[in-house]
């Protein structure tokens, strides 16, 4: 094990930057694309409220890697061309966006009715109402949901693999075919994807939690 | 390459992809059934008199949760053979899917259990009931319908993570359209018809399973 960790954990190593890196970009498409359409699905314009609620369907209805293989192979027959990489974050970020979109709408949806009436009576307008009162609010209700959910996206970058893009996944399973060490290969990926997600991922949004409350005064 | 759609094409290709559907369902059903099993002798595992089994237990399904599917079907697969188990890409992906949805379920029925009154387990236990008679005839016919609902949304969970099988030779939809796509260098009418297969399919079962919550909610009085 010793032996394996000291030839093939600089590669391993590169592998978990480029999960890591999916992982950041990733996020941020997911972060993007539930807010636009946690809030469009909530607009009182029903083209609006159509086109999100079709993103949401669609990307919540089919596989990840349908929807992975789907923007990397079909796409260029439309004269979208998309590198690897790029494909591969928007991919999983798009998909993971679409289960955020109903974490959005639903911690919106909560924020009390007292806070909505409010905001009406000091003649606040829409926009300035969802900015500065309901979603600050709605922030912290979706902070929870949102930490298991970055943990389905971390799971999910994983599959990017499958079109090439080298990552974790990718460098374990050129190990295996070249070594046949499948244990050692696939465990350290393992480990390190577990790591990834219960020393960073959880502690970080668990922290993020705590602050937005305190900001709220509620902690 | 350009963007044209054949349909000719499309009935051509349409009967190997509805073979490859019911693969999908078969698998799909067949990690289900495991998943349900072992996720409620995993959720019952940790309920015993043993502190140290309930934190292994507990911990096992947390690093199971936490980690890539696709990679715990490559780990089976691989490693099998390696101790001496050799499994067919059936046998490892379904292996692979129970296990990893187990530790889901074992969650729901876990909440199931705990969400039954309190006073239940005390009228059982004045009733002087082994504890088998408990679970079996008091708590989990009342924790069952509890988690239908949750269970229900890991049934369309797992349909929709059927597709990492590919990465195994399992011949479900995915590796289907990519065998087509590679024999004919036409990837549009395969992949588009996957999206559609799986839109049709898991659309009205997630629609059933809210039915279905709806429904248990009014008659369990919730």
């Amino acid at each position: 094990m010793w032996d394996f960790l000291q030839t093939y954990g600089g590669r391993l190593a590169e592998g978990t930057l480029v999960t890591a890196a999916q992982f950041a970009l990733a996020t941020a498409v997911a972060l993007v694309a539930a807010l636009a359409a946690g809030l469009g699905r909530l607009s009182a314009h029903w083209p609006v409220r159509a086109a999100a609620t079709t993103y949401v369907e669609i990307f919540r209805g089919t596989s990840l890697l349908v929807q992975l293989y789907w923007i990397f192979y079909v796409l260029p027959l439309f004269g979208i061309s998309l590198p690897k990489l790029t494909a591969g974050f928007l991919s999983v970020g798009l998909n993971v966006g679409a289960y955020g979109a109903e974490i959005v709408r639903g911690s919106i949806l909560s924020v009390q009715r007292g806070q909505w009436e409010a905001a009406y009576a000091l003649s606040m307008s829409p926009w300035k109402r969802m900015r500065r009162i309901i979603l600050p609010q709605a922030l912290v209700l979706m902070l929870p949901p949102w930490g298991n959910l970055l943990i389905e996206l971390l799971k999910g970058t994983a599959l990017v693999a499958l079109i090439g893009v080298a990552d974790l996944m990718f460098v374990a399973k050129q190990i295996n075919g070249s070594t046949f060490l499948s244990a050692e290969a696939f465990g350290t990926a393992l480990v390190i994807y577990y790591l990834l997600a219960r020393v960073l991922i959880t502690p970080a949004m668990r922290r993020l939690e705590r602050s937005m409350a305190r900001r709220l005064g509620r902690a | 390459m350009t963007f044209d759609w054949k349909w000719d094409f499309v009935w051509e290709i349409a009967p190997r992809l509805a073979a490859a559907t019911l693969n999908t369902l078969l698998a799909a059903g067949s990690g289900y059934a495991i998943a349900l099993v072992l996720g409620l002798a995993l959720a019952l595992g940790q309920r015993t008199r043993w502190p140290a089994l309930t934190f292994i237990l507990r911990e096992t399904l947390e690093f199971i949760r936490s980690t890539p599917l696709v990679l715990q079907i490559f780990f089976i697969f691989y490693v099998g053979p390696q101790v001496g188990i050799t499994l067919s890409p059936w046998v490892a992906g379904m292996m692979a899917i129970g296990l990893h949805y187990s530790a889901y379920l074992a969650e729901v029925y876990r909440a199931g259990i705990v969400a039954v009154p309190k006073g239940q387990w005390e009228a059982c236990r004045a009733l002087n009931m082994t504890t088998r008679d408990t679970y079996a005839r008091i708590v989990l016919p009342q924790a069952v319908p509890q988690a239908i609902p949750g269970m229900g949304n890991y049934l369309v969970g797992i349909f929709k993570d059927t597709p990492m099988l590919s990465v195994i030779g399992v011949t479900e939809l995915m590796q289907t359209a990519n065998a087509i796509g590679s024999e004919t260098y036409r990837f549009l009418e395969p992949y588009t018809l996957v999206g559609v297969i799986f839109l049709a399919l898991s659309l009205p079962t997630a629609g059933l399973v809210r039915l279905l919550e709806r429904v248990l909610r009014r008659k369990l009085g919730m």
